[in-house]
């Protein structure tokens, strides 16, 4: 009993070192960009502030795919779909709120509407120039999504690499949907020319700063409703599904609806990180689908360590702040880069960045059970 | 619905796979509190049987009837876990990075639902019946290690707790006794006598010895139907059993 209460209580300690090391990052970036004059070595630009908002908001995506695949087994390389509709949703609010100030000056229409020669609003334009509204559909579209998705191949038993490709199948679709001019989403350019948000102009230094700590307030949120999921005992039936699916039937747990929760509450978290990147980068656009994109975040997770939450938010930062190094340094290899970071974590930290600062898994452990293998099998030749 | 005071009753089921008939016209009662031995040689149905009890798989023609009341050919896997009756594998399978005590936790009867689970705690009552299964299964030194790290045996023990932790009114008890010591078969045989008679327990064995330390009412199956039902030494006698058994 003292050991699991040990266990327990050093999990506990390490959420709440994380936590708080989250808590320190929202007050330090503020000040180091906002106090801190521009000569001093401990300032960080604007530019910097956007940079690691966008990286947070990667972090809350690579969160939610943890989530299902580190706690369900359930392998989404579409969750970028979910992403970029939060994102669509919060770009559309902002689109609406740039009103008469567009190119054009027309009061009510987007710039791209008026382009495009179009009369009026879509319908589904509606509502969005309230923010409580936008918020709203930033989790309820994606949410509703993951529900209908999800609820036909979970009730149809779709699992392991079937679910994987029709996720991809998905974000395919409406990356190819929302390439079109007729959808009503800027088509290829996306949403972009935001002036401000809740009335605060985006190219202001403290708007910024304001953005990065929302950022991190959602990450912290997210993080502590995965931690209680996965700490519940809905979380043990998850890691039952994931170990032993059947088992888990026939003990009288109806699989589907354990899945179907946690997808659309996997799919809600990344709607919301997209909400927060656009305004940070300032455009949103069909490109967010691409398949690409959503598999490169398994390769966070899968970096950071599967089915450790922490572990997704490191991977996100440590591979987004290689990417953002290398990408300026050598663009060429970014992408081999990539694809070797992959294979040397499968290969040597099969629990990733968090299994090497545990002790175990990491290749430090691999490398030591070899060495006991020649060692015994050298014994073994001596006793002959 | 037919009158029956059969705790389960199956009655001219027949399925096929692609034209092959891996149930063929099978019948079965199996009364509240008895103890049966499903035996017969590969390929004979007995798991296909055990599928369609527990909702598995469809049959094409036939009754499933629970209690005499439930029909079980329209009911899924969780329902038929929720109306009572239990099933084991013949592979272990337990949730392996879970601990032993979280993997009887899991299957403590109480509240399916996901938001009931989301919210809930271990009460005393639950603390207490787990002590008591941990116990009865022997593990109750290893409870808070992970059920990887329990040998091939112990993990049949542990199987059956969480079968137990049901509280199943039947329990289908697949190869119980595969791969265990003769020490530990003859203690899963005193196990599953011990068990029947508060509940009905089918035990699908290959192990002949097994069966006869089980000393209960055995059915033979052959290619998907009853080929002979009686006690051991009964079936045993039966020149079809011999046939099917030593070849023709």
């Amino acid at each position: 009993m003292a050991h699991s209460s040990l266990i327990g209580r050093a999990v506990a300690a390490r959420s709440q070192a994380f936590l708080l090391v989250l808590l320190a990052i929202a007050v330090l970036v503020p000040v180091m960009n906002l106090a801190v004059p521009a000569g001093s070595f401990f300032h960080i630009p604007s530019y910097g502030v956007s940079l690691f908002g966008k990286y947070v908001c990667y972090a809350l995506l690579a969160l939610s795919i943890d989530l299902i695949w580190g706690y369900c087994g359930i392998l989404s390389l579409g969750h970028g779909a979910f992403f970029a509709l939060g994102g669509y949703a919060m770009g559309m609010h902002l689109m609406r709120e740039i009103g008469p100030r567009g190119v054009y000056g027309d009061p009510i229409l987007p710039d791209f509407m008026v382009f495009l020669n179009w009369k009026e609003l879509p319908w589904f334009w509606h509502g969005f120039d309230f923010f409580p509204f936008a918020l709203l559909m930033i989790v309820a579209v994606p949410g509703v999504l993951a529900f209908v998705f999800g609820w036909f191949a979970f009730r149809s038993r779709v699992t392991g690499v079937y679910l994987s490709i029709i996720t991809q199948a998905l974000t395919f679709a409406l990356m190819l949907a929302f390439f079109r001019n007729e959808m009503g989403f800027g088509g290829n350019n996306g949403l972009t020319d935001f002036k401000d948000i809740l009335g605060f102009d985006l190219q202001h230094d403290t708007t910024r700063c304001g953005l990065f700590v929302a950022s991190i307030l959602a990450l912290g949120l997210g993080y502590s409703i995965c931690r209680f999921v996965v700490r519940s005992k809905a979380g043990k039936v998850l890691v039952a599904i994931r170990d032993a699916e059947s088992r888990t039937r026939f003990l009288g747990y109806r699989v589907e609806g354990y899945k179907l929760f946690v997808f659309v509450l996997s799919a809600m978290l990344a709607g919301v990180a997209g909400a927060l990147y656009t305004p940070q980068v300032g455009i949103i656009n069909p490109s967010e689908f691409s398949p690409a994109n959503s598999i490169e975040v398994v390769v966070w997770v899968a970096v950071g360590g599967r089915g450790t939450l922490i572990g997704a938010v490191l991977g996100a930062i440590i591979v987004n702040g290689a990417k953002t190094l290398f990408t300026g340094w050598f663009p060429e290899i970014w992408l081999f880069a990539l694809g070797a970071l992959f294979v040397g974590v499968t290969l040597f930290m099969p629990k990733g960045v968090m299994g090497l600062l545990r002790g175990d898994g990491g290749g430090g452990a691999k490398i030591k059970l070899l060495l006991e293998k020649l060692g015994a099998a050298r014994t073994g030749r001596m006793l002959r | 619905m037919k009158e029956t005071n059969a705790l389960l009753y199956l009655d001219n089921v027949t399925v096929s796979f692609d034209g092959f008939k891996a149930i063929n016209n099978l019948s079965l009662y199996i009364e509240p509190g008895e103890l049966r031995a499903v035996i017969g040689p590969n390929g004979a149905g007995k798991t296909t049987m055990m599928d369609i009890v527990t909702g598995k798989t469809r049959p094409d023609t036939g009754d499933v009837l629970w209690k005499g009341e439930v029909d079980l050919t329209k009911e899924d896997e969780a329902s038929v876990a929720r109306l009572g009756i239990g099933r084991k594998f013949q592979r272990p399978t337990v949730f392996e990075t879970h601990t032993v005590e979280d993997n009887i936790r899991l299957a403590l009867k109480a509240d399916r639902g996901v938001f009931t689970t989301l919210f809930a705690a271990v009460t005393g009552a639950e603390k207490a019946r787990i002590d008591e299964l941990l116990n009865l299964v022997r593990l109750t030194a290893r409870r808070h290690e992970p059920a990887a790290d329990l040998s091939h045996g112990q993990k049949q023990w542990l199987e059956i707790g969480m079968l137990l932790a049901q509280e199943p009114e039947l329990l289908l008890v697949d190869e119980p006794a595969a791969g265990m010591t003769d020490d530990e078969t003859m203690e899963t045989a005193k196990l599953l006598r011990d068990i029947a008679g508060e509940r009905s327990v089918i035990v699908v064995e290959h192990d002949m010895d097994f069966v006869r330390m089980l000393d209960v009412r055995v059915t033979v199956l052959h290619e998907g139907s009853v080929l002979s039902e009686g006690t051991l030494d009964h079936v045993s006698a039966d020149p079809r059993v011999v046939e099917v058994y030593l070849g023709r």
